[in-house]
């Protein structure tokens, strides 16, 4: 047995280690404050391992639109420097680059939908590289089903001007896990709307970070999730403001129901002293329908200015309200109904945010679905 | 026809820390189809009490007495029960529905107190003219129920659900309070126009007499301490405008 002596915790979230070699980062032994909430037993092979062999997801889609191309490369230059374990470790087994590109001003209509398709086996690493150009205009959505276990990485380079709405959809298979980190850099004027959805899976961890490289970026990160009996979704972020006038927005809400059910949300912004006129807010919204669900919430701000816009940050976890119930019932409708318009309502201003309308709305009723399953 | 009878009605609430506090003291009172009953008590006398456990808020025990519509028994059903079977209550604090619109809201509300989904041919309009009606604007049906609405623009919307919901008997709670007096008579004419229908018993509950100059109750209820002290027509609320409730709660004490 070795003891290994306490590494303290990096005082900012700037000095954290980042690098792309695996063996860099001390092994988990969950007391991290990373991996704190995280079971890493589920995390599987991802915990321990120093490469990955399996099977990354399938990549489909149909007929893409005029500037809008996908495929399979070899090398991109990296706009991530992983800075956890399952990271680095993604980067170093992925066996390619599934390759996203949105032509400079291409403004394509319809939603681009891009659909990785998990098909078992060992567990595996994935790398994903969108590069939206210049003045471009596009809907991407990513939809991740079947079954797996990953670590993988979405790099997101966002042009100057360029306005992204990037919606993730993480709908595995109950056995399915998956560690990923999603990076956003938003370059100058640009705007990203990222829709961060979790419904299916043992277990999804994903961490979001955004840069930004010019002034007037914008980024908003929304995400929801709905966890049942078992399962454990985790979402970090960290907005890193490091040049001036540039707003973020996080806001993530979630519900739980069944034994078991975990949530993590930790929400990390770091204003730097350079980033002036910075503008951000970040919020998480829990509601817990049954008893035995735990949603763990941790807003965190790191501010080194005070020539900001704004910073705010706020957290609630609750049950349902009765005083909403009593009052739709009082109009005749039934508990169960009541509490399907509730939970509808809840996570409304969310789906709301996803401009496609057919995912909104399977969206919508795979929630209600979940809400049938217990009578909840 | 209809009514609605209450007897003897014990009711408690329930305190955070478990224990019961009780409130209404033993309430006797029949409401009949097109009959308008004004309650009329000082603050703290256990009026919305009466109106709240009539409607069934888990808030509130029932630790004695009876409620009867038309012979069923209302104390056994749940909330949406007791709606569907014909009772309404306009709330004094109407409650925030974040996401769901008005619009949505009321079309569930409806098909489900009617057993079935409005014709959708004829629902459209019928949700515009009663909101004309209200001077609400259309706009309000994609608003959600409650969010950021004004004090009149909540109770608007109450006596809007009201007119739609057809009950056998509302109850209203408070429903003149923090309304200027445009407002007052932008809802009392709604309450009017349920009134004229002939179909609908109406128990108005207020702390002071404004709105029955708006609404002509065919009797007054003077509630003082969880119980109904004295009953009169008409011109009792006139005497009580006079007068005030000091009279009835100096006797009590």
């Amino acid at each position: 047995m070795t003891t290994e002596a306490t590494i303290a915790p990096p005082s900012t979230k700037s000095q954290v280690l980042r690098s792309f070699d695996v063996a860099e980062f001390p092994a988990l032994n969950g007391l991290e404050e990373e991996w704190r909430f995280t079971p890493l037993k589920r995390l599987r092979e991802l915990v321990r391992a120093t490469a990955l062999t399996g099977t990354a997801p399938q990549v489909e889609h149909g007929d893409l639109p005029a500037g809008v191309s996908v495929r399979s490369v070899e090398k991109v230059d990296p706009v991530l420097t992983p800075f956890d374990r399952v990271s680095a470790l993604a980067f170093g087994s992925a066996a390619g680059v599934t390759l996203i590109e949105v032509a400079p001003e291409a403004e394509p209509e319809q939603a681009v939908v891009i659909r990785l398709v998990g098909k078992g086996g060992e567990a595996a690493a994935g790398r994903t590289f969108v590069k939206v150009g210049a003045f471009a205009k596009v809907t991407l959505v990513l939809e991740q089903t079947g079954t797996t276990t990953l670590a993988d990485n979405i790099e997101v380079v966002v042009g100057d001007s360029a306005q992204l709405t990037f919606v993730t959809v993480a709908d595995w298979d109950a056995d399915a896990v998956q560690a990923q980190h999603v990076k956003l850099r938003i370059g100058k004027d640009a705007r990203a709307v990222h829709v961060q959805v979790a419904l299916g899976g043992d277990l999804v961890r994903q961490f979001t970070s955004v840069e930004y490289t010019g002034r007037g970026g914008d980024a908003e990160l929304w995400g929801l999730y709905f966890a049942d009996a078992g399962q454990h979704f985790e979402h970090r972020q960290l907005v890193d403001h490091s040049v001036p006038d540039c707003r973020s927005y996080v806001g993530y809400r979630g519900a739980l129901q069944g034994v078991s059910a975990q949530t993590v949300w930790v929400g990390d912004v770091l204003i730097r002293a350079a980033a002036t006129g910075t503008d951000t807010y970040e919020i998480n919204r829990n509601l817990i329908l049954t008893d035995g669900a735990v949603a763990h919430s941790v807003p965190n701000l790191e501010i080194e200015t005070g020539e900001i816009v704004g910073a705010g940050h706020a957290s609630a976890t609750g049950r349902f309200d009765e005083e909403q119930l009593f009052y739709l019932m009082a109009r005749g409708i039934p508990e169960g109904e009541a509490r399907k318009l509730v939970v509808r309502g809840f996570f409304a201003e969310l789906l709301n945010k996803i401009p496609v309308e057919e995912l909104r709305e399977r969206l919508g009723d795979a929630i209600e679905a979940r809400l049938a399953e217990t009578g909840a | 026809m209809s009514t609605l009878e209450i007897r003897d009605l014990q009711v408690s609430v329930k305190l955070p820390e478990g224990d019961l506090k009780p409130i209404l003291a033993g309430v006797d009172l029949t409401v009949k189809s097109g009959e308008t009953h004004a309650i009329m008590g000082p603050n703290g006398s256990g009026k919305s009490t009466l109106a709240y456990s009539i409607a069934g808020h888990p808030k509130y025990e029932i630790t004695g007495g009876t409620v009867t519509l038309d012979g069923d028994n209302v104390l056994d059903m749940t909330v949406d029960e007791r709606a569907r079977a014909g009772l309404f209550l306009a709330m004094q604090y109407p409650v925030e529905v974040p996401g769901v619109s008005v619009a949505n809201f009321l079309r569930t509300a409806k098909t489900a107190i009617d057993g079935e989904a409005p014709k959708l041919r004829t629902w459209a309009g019928d949700l515009r003219k009663a909101m004309e009606k209200l001077q609400m604007d259309p706009a309000f049906a994609q608003r959600n129920v409650n969010e950021g609405f004004s004090g009149g623009e909540k109770k608007r919307h109450e006596i809007m659900q009201l007119e739609l919901l057809k009950p056998k008997m509302a109850i209203l709670d408070e429903t003149d309070s923090g309304l200027d007096i445009d407002a007052l008579r932008v809802v009392s004419e709604g309450v009017n126009r349920v009134r004229e229908t002939g179909d609908t018993g109406l128990l108005l509950i207020t702390h002071y007499t404004r709105i029955l100059r708006y609404i002509k109750p065919d009797f007054v209820h003077v509630f003082v301490a969880g119980k109904i002290v004295q009953e009169g027509g008409p011109e009792l609320a006139e005497q009580l405008e006079a007068e005030g409730y000091e009279r009835y709660v100096g006797a009590r004490v």
